[in-house]
């Protein structure tokens, strides 16, 4: 058991609370490093998916997770960042440029759509959302002299005025030093001001309001920062597939970034990571695993869909809080070690009661 | 004339779509929540007949009252199983968990070897029947899901107007405590709510089969009556069916007097203007939240 001395203030924002996470964020950081040397190519590719599904997660998680707004058509954004990425690297925009661009363009798509959700809340948002998300990948199959329509769009090698990221090694480094300034970015928002904000409206609108918070101006914001991470992260993406087309944003890929973030676990930038890994590393998993089940299951095209559904369903049912949750109670169990009480993380039961006047 | 016959078949098309919705509906009444799960219900809905038809042999009546039964049940099942333990959680949990029972469907319907792949057609004995009336065609198939509908609407609407029952579904929708000390079984209600929600989307199955054919991804359909529920407002049952025979006109119309393309979106397109003008729906009361 850790207890942490506090001697100034400043200390509660510090982004390493004690020298344990100075320790092995930095062992995390130098295994990153050291990664292409050591895992094989074709793992270090799924490892850039991670860090490129991560960044997603990231503005995913600022939205939902941190903002208590959830978004059923996040995919769109991550479609309007890859496009255009596609067009600008075509007309040989670098990639530096095209990138904050492409974030740029997603952030402004975003404020759009996160004005209805000044007017509206809950389920209605997410049928915003999810219009928006039907219609935008129509927009991308229907534009064809600029997407290039349902027979997709290519695209180069990202590059540097002074190199070519041509290589998985080269571009996994662009990945992950991106990856690393984002999450820095998105800790940072959320140790300032703005970032309580976004915690405030999600906890209580009424009594953010009353606090003196502008919603309009900190939900815009918050589908501005979301959607332009979820355009980095798009851009990436159609860097590391080299070939984008509509149907990689439909609204499956919506729900896929959806699960992600709440089986990572909701409230917690970790969980963003956490989900992320557990993405790309179950269909890894489910293909290691068909060999040894036998062939009317394991090779029966649903499979994937009826683990993931399962696992979804599980997590909600038995820890909402995600693996990220389940993270945070074995390190009470080691921390406490025989001490550990079953009902520590109880949840509290509510009866639940309209919003609804009658 | 031709204006004429896309609005029925728009018509047609909408009552679906509504009676997907009133399964939403129906759920949000009594629990103040969303499943995402419908459109797969009412797939399942439609295998269900398929399966007694088709290889029992059985008529089309007995696979009509044996799918229903049997989706009331599992709706009542999957309540108890799943739906119950997270009562109480914020509402987003049970609208992922939806989402997990609808791919947990999908896929394991997939899975049946050699039927969960196929598209099938079910054999109504109203099949492929032509009305002409003057110089419209109407279809037996059309007409059916019309008149159902219609029907199914009277019966919901009389049963939460005049029923003990449907009164009390209404009371634990709006203060689930307060119901409690009324003596309200809530529990027991909200079993009963999604058993009657999965029946209302085994009906909308039987009727979209003709129409369409029975395959694994119809319950996608489910995603176009989500307009449906938000254009009538999301706690009316009248809305919902008015919501989807709006949701079906305008698109019948748009697909055949506008550019390609548009008829997959104006659902959707209609339902932003919707939110964005009258966000509470058509049928809609004031949302309003008291500190």
């Amino acid at each position: 058991m850790r207890f942490i001395f506090k001697t100034n203030y400043t200390q509660d924002i510090d982004l390493a609370k004690h020298t344990g996470h100075v320790f092995w964020y930095g062992l995390l950081i130098a295994a990153l490093l050291a990664a292409p040397w050591l895992v094989p190519e074709y793992w270090l590719a799924q490892l850039t998916f991670v860090l490129i599904y991560a960044i997603v997660g990231l503005g995913l998680m600022l939205l939902a997770g941190f903002t208590g707004l959830f978004s059923l058509g996040h995919a769109a954004f991550l479609g309007v960042g890859a496009y255009t990425q596609a067009v600008l690297t075509g007309y040989g925009v670098p990639f530096p440029v095209a990138l904050a661009f492409a974030a740029a363009l997603s952030a402004v798509v975003g404020v759009v759509v996160g004005l209805p959700a000044l007017r509206v809340k809950g389920i209605y948002l997410g049928m915003a959302t999810l219009s928006f998300g039907f219609i935008v990948e129509e927009i991308f199959a229907r534009w064809e002299s600029v997407t290039g329509g349902n027979a997709g769009k290519n695209l180069k090698a990202p590059d540097f005025y002074w190199f070519k990221a041509d290589t998985g090694d080269s571009f996994y480094f662009v990945c992950l030093i991106i990856t690393v300034i984002c999450t820095l970015a998105v800790l940072n928002i959320l140790r300032s001001p703005t970032g309580r904000a976004f915690v405030a409206i999600r906890d209580s609108e009424i009594s953010a309001q009353s606090m003196g918070i502008n919603l309009a101006r900190y939900k815009t914001m918050s589908f501005a920062l979301s959607a332009a991470l979820a355009g980095i992260g798009g851009a990436l993406y159609a860097h590391k597939l080299r070939f984008i087309s509509p149907d990689q944003f439909n609204i499956l890929q919506s729900i896929d970034l959806l699960l992600m973030i709440v089986i990572g676990g909701l409230g917690s930038v970790h969980g963003a990571f956490l989900g992320a890994m557990f993405l790309i590393l179950m269909p890894q998993i489910i293909s290691l695993l068909k060999g040894y089940l036998p062939d009317a299951i394991g090779q029966a095209p649903g499979l994937q869909a009826v683990v993931y559904g399962a696992v979804l369903v599980a997590f909600v049912l038995f820890e909402p809080y995600g693996l990220y949750g389940r993270w945070l109670k074995v390190r009470a169990y080691i921390q406490l070690f025989p001490f550990y009480r079953k009902g520590m993380f109880k949840r509290q039961k509510t009866f639940q009661k309209s919003d609804r006047l009658k | 004339m031709q204006f004429l016959q896309l609005v029925i078949s728009g018509i047609a098309q909408g009552c679906i779509y509504g009676l997907i919705a009133l399964g939403f509906v129906l759920i949000y009444k009594a629990t103040e929540t969303v499943s995402f799960a419908q459109g797969e219900l009412m797939m399942l809905g439609a295998f269900c007949g398929l399966g007694v038809m088709s290889f029992m042999g059985q008529p089309f009546w007995v696979a009509v009252v044996a799918s229903i039964g049997a989706m009331a049940a599992f709706g009542v099942l999957m309540e108890r199983a799943v739906i119950r333990p997270i009562l109480g959680q914020p509402a987003f949990s049970i609208v992922m968990l939806t989402i997990g029972i609808g791919y947990v469907l999908r896929g394991l319907i997939t899975m049946i070897p050699n039927i969960g792949t196929e598209t099938h057609t079910l054999p109504v004995p109203y099949k492929d029947q032509v009305l002409r009336l003057g110089g419209l065609i109407l279809s037996a198939e059309q007409l059916v899901v019309i008149a159902v509908t219609v029907v199914l609407c009277a019966a919901l609407f009389a049963l939460f107007k005049y029923s003990k029952l449907g009164v009390a579904m209404q009371a634990a929708s709006q203060n689930q405590l307060a119901a409690y000390y009324m003596g309200i079984p809530v529990q027991r209600i909200n079993g009963l709510v999604w058993g009657l929600a999965a029946a209302v989307a085994a009906v909308a199955g039987l009727l979209l089969a003709p129409i369409t054919f029975v395959h694994a991804n119809m319950g996608f359909i489910g995603l176009k009556a989500f307009p449906a529920a938000v254009v009538g407002g999301f706690g009316s049952l009248p809305g919902a069916i008015v919501g989807g025979l709006v949701i079906g006109i305008v698109e019948s119309l748009s697909g055949f007097y506008l550019p390609d393309g548009f008829k997959d979106i104006a659902a959707y397109i209609v339902v932003l203007i919707m939110l964005m003008v009258k966000p509470n729906g058509l049928f809609g009361g004031q949302l309003r939240k008291k500190v």
